[in-house]
């Protein structure tokens, strides 16, 4: 697993004190433990808002694991680190 | 909140959208609160995405407002498929931009909650579905399933208090659906957020048979009907039914429709039944109210009206071939479609979708005249209030669209007192009756009119009889055991014929011993005549002897005196006088 490449979807609306504190976080995740073998893409949906049907988003802000399967969402600010590394499967439940 | 109501009503009227769904706007006095969010609720299978997508579907197709329809629960093409039942093409409508479908997937188990957040992504996902077709109707079908898939119930509703504002910000017209809950009307509490108007739908079953219903609990800053009001579910979709009409202050008429007996008509002093009026007939089995109604029907369609014939016992093509032997051919209306059947086993399904179906046919085939047959056999699906409720309904109904309706009922207690016939004797404007008569081991129909508002009727039970070429009614005789009916009433009359002949050989033989009498009288009066002329002659012989008598004296006078003056007489004068 730690061989495939991971693809991330972050969805925000404007630049609000959630999506700043989860794209800070989610960030600092990412050099910690996806260095090199990510690739982060950051939606606006205040500019882009026929984009949210595609990957059912409810909750600002939304990180989408597109790849690898199975594709996963996590809400929230990111703010519980074990949670976000959970959800993106990088480290199992103990 | 009910005198805020009332005042707020009277201030200024509520902006009203239609709904289009029958029925609905009527007891909604126009339709949902423009720009507000309307709670409809309701446990599951009782028809609230049906009912909200119905909304949309007609908003877009009878009013030109665009609808979004937000699903939680169905997919796009699964909704499109459940409704395409009704008629509705879903997809075309959304390729014309006048509909939109957005399915949203809430599903726990993708999601994993880290921190904080809101709801602005479906923020963002309804504003730019409204904006994208101008949408005026939103419809959020059932929103409670974001409280499935999210834990954070705090977020959740103050993200749905702020959903509400922002819906009333957008100004469309919105439908939330929740699920009924235990002790609430949502199991969520969406009645708090939503305190415009609460429709609650509901679908019960009494005695096997479901009826669903629907009712207003609230609807602010507006009047509205405050009953249950029962809905019918299918292929035209949903129709509501405003039962009961507020008011009586309908319309009548002073025209009058024939029965089709003549006999009957004439013991009317108007000759028929008022249009638009109700008719009951009533009689125990066997006593030929099918018969009635049907001749009624052939009437109708006789003056080129329309009838419509709902059968509740036989099927249509039972009645046609029976009532050939009566000699009515009702197969030719019917081809001429001037004539409908509606046959329907009672317990087909409750009272009220009965009342709704009927309501739709009536709607449909715009009859002049109705005819239930029998009323009775209802009976089997409801309870004796609730056949007469709807039946206080359906008449107020055809009331209203000036159709006369007759009913046939049967009455199983042969005293005519005490039998109530559904308790809708009071409501009916005329009442026909026919009674068994049973004499002198036979059975006969006696027919008679308990009621006929508005006009006189005869008081007089008559003979009522079912013949080849169709009914007739007879005055029946009244003799000493009571009426005569059947054989008895031809031996009376026999009876009386023979009676009549006698009297008049009495009389002529009476005539004749006159003539003789006078003759005698008259050749008495001949002889009487006769003996007075003989003794008038003889007195009148006496009195001319006198006479010449006395005029010879006279002139042997005066032949005297000549001669006493010395003329000289012939001998003859001479010889006369000596005789003197």
């Amino acid at each position: 697993m730690e061989e495939e490449q991971y693809e991330l979807r972050l969805y925000v609306a404007g630049k609000t004190q959630k999506s700043v504190t989860a794209l800070h976080n989610l960030k600092t995740y990412c050099e910690e433990h996806l260095l090199g073998k990510y690739t982060l893409e950051v939606i606006d949906l205040l500019e882009h808002p026929q984009l949210a049907e595609g990957d059912q988003i409810l909750a600002i802000p939304t990180l989408v694991k597109k790849v690898p399967d199975p594709v996963r969402k996590i809400i929230g600010d990111l703010s519980n680190k074990e949670k976000v590394l959970v959800g993106l499967d990088i480290r199992t439940k103990s | 909140m009910i005198d805020q109501t009332n005042f707020t009503g009277q201030m200024s009227t509520l902006p009203k959208t239609p709904t289009g769904i029958t029925g609905l706007d009527e007891i909604t006095m126009g339709g949902f609160p423009s720009g507000r969010p309307t709670l409809i609720c309701g446990s599951a299978g009782c028809g609230k995405t049906l009912f909200s997508l119905e909304f949309i579907v007609r908003g877009a197709l009878q009013f030109d407002e665009p609808g979004v329809f937000i699903a939680f629960e169905e997919k796009a093409n699964e909704l499109a498929t459940n409704v395409a039942s009704l008629g509705f093409d879903l997809n075309k409508l959304q390729e014309e931009k006048k509909i939109k479908i957005d399915y949203i997937h809430v599903d726990k188990s993708e999601i994993e909650e880290t921190g904080e957040y809101d709801l602005e992504g479906l923020f963002i996902r309804l504003g730019y579905a409204i904006d994208s077709i101008g949408a005026k109707r939103v419809v959020l079908d059932t929103i409670e399933n974001l409280f499935a898939g999210l834990s954070n119930q705090a977020v959740l509703r103050a993200e749905l208090r702020r959903l509400f504002q922002f819906l009333k910000n957008k100004g469309v017209t919105a439908i939330i659906t929740g699920e009924r809950g235990e002790s609430s009307l949502t199991r969520q509490g969406l009645e708090e957020y939503v305190s415009d108007c609460v429709i609650l739908l509901d679908h019960r079953i009494i005695n096997q048979i479901s009826t669903r219903r629907l009712r207003i609990v609230k609807y602010r800053g507006s009047v509205h009907g405050t009953n249950e009001y029962p809905f019918l579910i299918d292929e035209e979709g949903i129709s509501v039914l405003p039962v009961t009409s507020l008011q009586l202050n309908k319309e009548v008429s002073t025209n009058v429709v024939s029965s089709g007996i003549s006999t009957l008509d004439s013991m009317m002093s108007k000759g028929g039944f008022y249009q638009g009026s109700s008719i009951l007939v009533s009689g125990t089995a066997g006593t030929g109210k099918t018969s009635i109604a049907a001749t009624f029907a052939d009437a109708t369609c006789k003056r080129k009206d329309r009838c419509l014939y709902f059968a509740f016992e036989e099927s249509p093509n039972q009645i046609i071939r029976n009532m050939g032997s009566i000699g009515l051919n009702l197969q030719n209306h019917i081809n001429d479609g001037l004539l409908q059947f509606h046959a329907a086993r009672p317990t087909l399904y409750g009272l009220e979708m009965h009342l709704v179906a009927i309501h739709k046919a009536i709607r449909k085939f715009k009859p002049q005249v109705v005819i239930l047959d029998p009323i009775t056999n209802l009976i089997t699906v409801g309870t004796v209030s609730d056949v007469k409720s709807m039946l206080v309904r359906l008449i107020d109904f055809l009331q209203e669209e000036q159709i006369t309706v007759m009913f046939t009922a049967l009455t199983l207690n042969t005293i005519v007192n005490e039998q109530t016939d559904e308790g809708v004797s009071s409501l009916v404007d005329a009442w026909l009756l026919i009674k068994d008569i049973e004499l002198n081991g036979e059975r006969n129909r006696g027919l008679y009119i308990m009621k006929s508002r508005g006009m006189q009727h005869s008081n007089q039970i008559r003979e009522f009889v079912i013949t080849n070429d169709g009914l007739d009614l007879i005055d029946v005789y009244l003799g000493p055991d009571g009426v005569l009916t059947g054989s008895a009433r031809e031996a009376q009359m026999l009876l009386e014929e023979t009676g009549e002949v006698l009297h008049t050989h009495a009389i002529s033989r009476k005539d004749r011993e006159l003539l003789r009498k006078r003759k005698v009288l008259e050749a008495k009066i001949d002889s009487l005549q006769t003996e007075y002329e003989s003794t008038e002659e003889e007195l009148n012989k006496v009195y001319i002897e006198e006479e010449i008598k006395k005029g010879v004296m006279q002139q042997t006078r005066n032949k005297m005196t000549e001669i006493r003056r010395g003329h000289s007489t012939p001998d003859k004068n001479t010889k006369a006088d000596k005789k003197e």
